[in-house]
């Protein structure tokens, strides 16, 4: 995630644009409600990549921003719900500063919905693949991310 | 008649001297003049003869709290990092506060960067700092060689003139905007208290650009940033950033590059911004020391608007309580999450 390669431009010319967006996943809970949602067949667009994380307190803002940085179209962070965190508040921490970053970045001028948060716990397979699908709805709907992407040939 | 000013610097240098006369203080943090005009010099007093040194006037624009921590260590008896804490009581340091500065003491010390036992705060109400830059601009193309102060006035001179400026139009615009003038901490009391200020709408320059598209937004974003030279001047005189390594400077994983990049600035520009999320005073100090005009601090005051709406939190105001983001509520506000119910409801 932290390595400079451009995900942008892996894409295929001809084939019609698929939004990358990175899921990181609580291990706890939604890592584990993703893989409910495999196991139990429920369909949800391939376009996430995961990235496993401790707890969503673990998340940082400089993590959201490398990936967006690195050319994902749209970051998606999902953690226990409120009560539920393995490490008792670690999502309470986090809900407190996901909406100033979030707002921050709308501010700058990044689109509403390329930064999604949501809670799913490991019983809800079916709520994590409903969720994926409006978040990947969301950023094909705004199309390719082109704002703070890092363009390595035309770096200074 | 001296003027409030001079008032102000005869009343902090008889009260240095008393402090460092007898022992209640190592060492004093204060301003001395500068050698261009319209500056001045942070400055520490160790002795009771130096307190002559010390000035009070428009121009203290950087934070003093932000030499604080160091300065505290400097009156401590040298150890190394495994020695124990020495037995007794250690040194204090006095320390000139406005409004802001003290709120950042107040930081300071709910993060553990002070120990608020030996701080001795000389509290000044703040008329607001007044703005180098907007000097400058006034008078371009003209070099100005002396700025005299009076109580409302300045009086800007060259070799071949002389103006009469009127104060407030020339103070910052965080201090513009400032409603708690007075420090909130006050040990030692220079001049007179001032009452809090009204201001209908402190973040009036915030709503503002959120009043835009957001392709208007990101054309502001890139147009003001783009002059950064990356100095990091910003950063060094905020007393928040105490990092012993800054993210700018990590390598593995390296955060933002250290080219002049656009993207890379920008993320510099957000990080440390968002870092200051729940503890930035709207001191000024980032601003007021850019090289380059830009006004960062836009990015920090819509932090502390949101931390002020969402959790009812103004950074300083609380000397008891925890820092906004190191505590949460059970209640605390998630309209934001993405839910299940709400792609249903959005027919996606
Ligand atoms: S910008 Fe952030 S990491 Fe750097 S010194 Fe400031 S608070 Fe620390
Ligand atoms: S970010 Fe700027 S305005 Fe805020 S406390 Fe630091 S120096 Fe002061
Ligand atoms: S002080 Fe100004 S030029 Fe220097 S890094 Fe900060 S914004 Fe950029």
């Amino acid at each position: 995630m932290t390595s400079e390669t451009n995900m942008t431009s892996e894409t295929n010319e001809t084939a019609p644009w698929e939004p990358k967006i990175i899921a990181f996943l609580c291990t706890w809970c939604s890592y584990a409600g993703a893989d409910l949602a495999g196991v139990s067949r429920f369909q949800y667009p391939p376009n996430i990549r995961i990235v496993k994380v401790p707890c969503s307190g673990r998340v940082s803002e400089n993590m959201i921003l490398s990936a967006l940085k690195s050319g994902a179209d749209g970051i998606l962070v999902s953690g226990c719900h409120p009560g539920d965190c393995h490490f008792i508040s670690g999502n309470m921490f986090a809900r407190r500063r996901f909406p100033l970053l979030s707002n921050l970045l709308e501010f700058v001028g990044i689109e509403p919905g390329r930064v999604s948060f949501s809670w799913v716990s490991a019983s809800e397979g079916e709520q994590f693949a409903e969720i994926v699908k409006t978040v990947t709805e969301r950023v094909k709907a705004l199309g390719p991310a082109t704002r703070l992407i890092k363009k390595i040939d035309q770096a200074a | 008649m001296p003027t409030i000013n001079e008032k102000l610097t005869e009343e902090i240098r008889t009260q240095a001297k008393a402090l460092l006369a007898n022992g209640t203080v190592a060492a004093v943090i204060g301003y001395s003049r500068g050698s261009l005009p319209m500056t001045v010099k942070p400055t520490v007093v160790r002795t009771a003869e130096d307190c002559g040194k010390l000035v009070w006037n428009s121009f203290c624009v950087l934070n003093l709290a932000n030499y604080l921590p160091e300065v505290l260590k400097s009156v401590e008896p040298p150890r190394g990092p495994r020695d124990p804490k020495p037995e007794g009581p250690l040194a204090k340091v006095a320390v000139l506060a406005t409004g802001c500065w003290s709120r950042n003491i107040v930081v300071q010390t709910q993060e553990h960067q002070v120990d608020p036992e030996r701080v001795v705060v000389m509290g000044v109400a703040s008329r607001g700092m007044v703005s180098r830059r907007k000097v400058e601009e006034q008078f371009a193309g003209r070099e100005i060689l002396t700025v005299e102060e009076l109580d409302h006035d300045l009086v800007v001179k060259g070799a071949d003139f002389e103006e009469k400026i009127n104060r407030w139009s020339l103070v910052r615009d965080n201090c513009q905007t400032c409603t708690h003038p007075d420090p909130v901490l006050v040990d030692v009391r220079i001049g007179e208290p001032a009452s809090e200020r009204k201001n209908p709408n402190p973040f009036q320059q915030v709503d503002e650009i959120e009043g835009k598209s957001s392709e208007e937004r990101w054309a502001w974003f890139t147009s003001e940033f783009s002059t950064c030279i990356r100095c990091y001047a910003c950063r060094n005189a905020c007393p928040l950033c105490y990092c012993p390594t800054c993210f700018v400077d990590d390598a593995k994983p390296q955060w933002v590059g250290k080219s002049l990049d656009a993207v890379d600035t920008g993320l510099f520009h957000l990080l440390r911004a968002y870092h200051c999320a729940g503890r930035c005073t709207d001191c000024g100090a980032c601003e007021s020391v850019c090289p380059m005009g830009i006004n960062m601090r836009m990015l920090t005051k819509k932090l502390n608007k949101d931390v002020l709406n969402l959790y009812g939190v103004e950074a300083g105001m609380q000397p008891g309580s925890p820092l906004p983001l190191t505590t949460y509520a059970t209640n605390d506000p998630q309209k934001f999450i993405v839910t299940e119910a709400k792609a249903v409801k959005e027919g996606v």
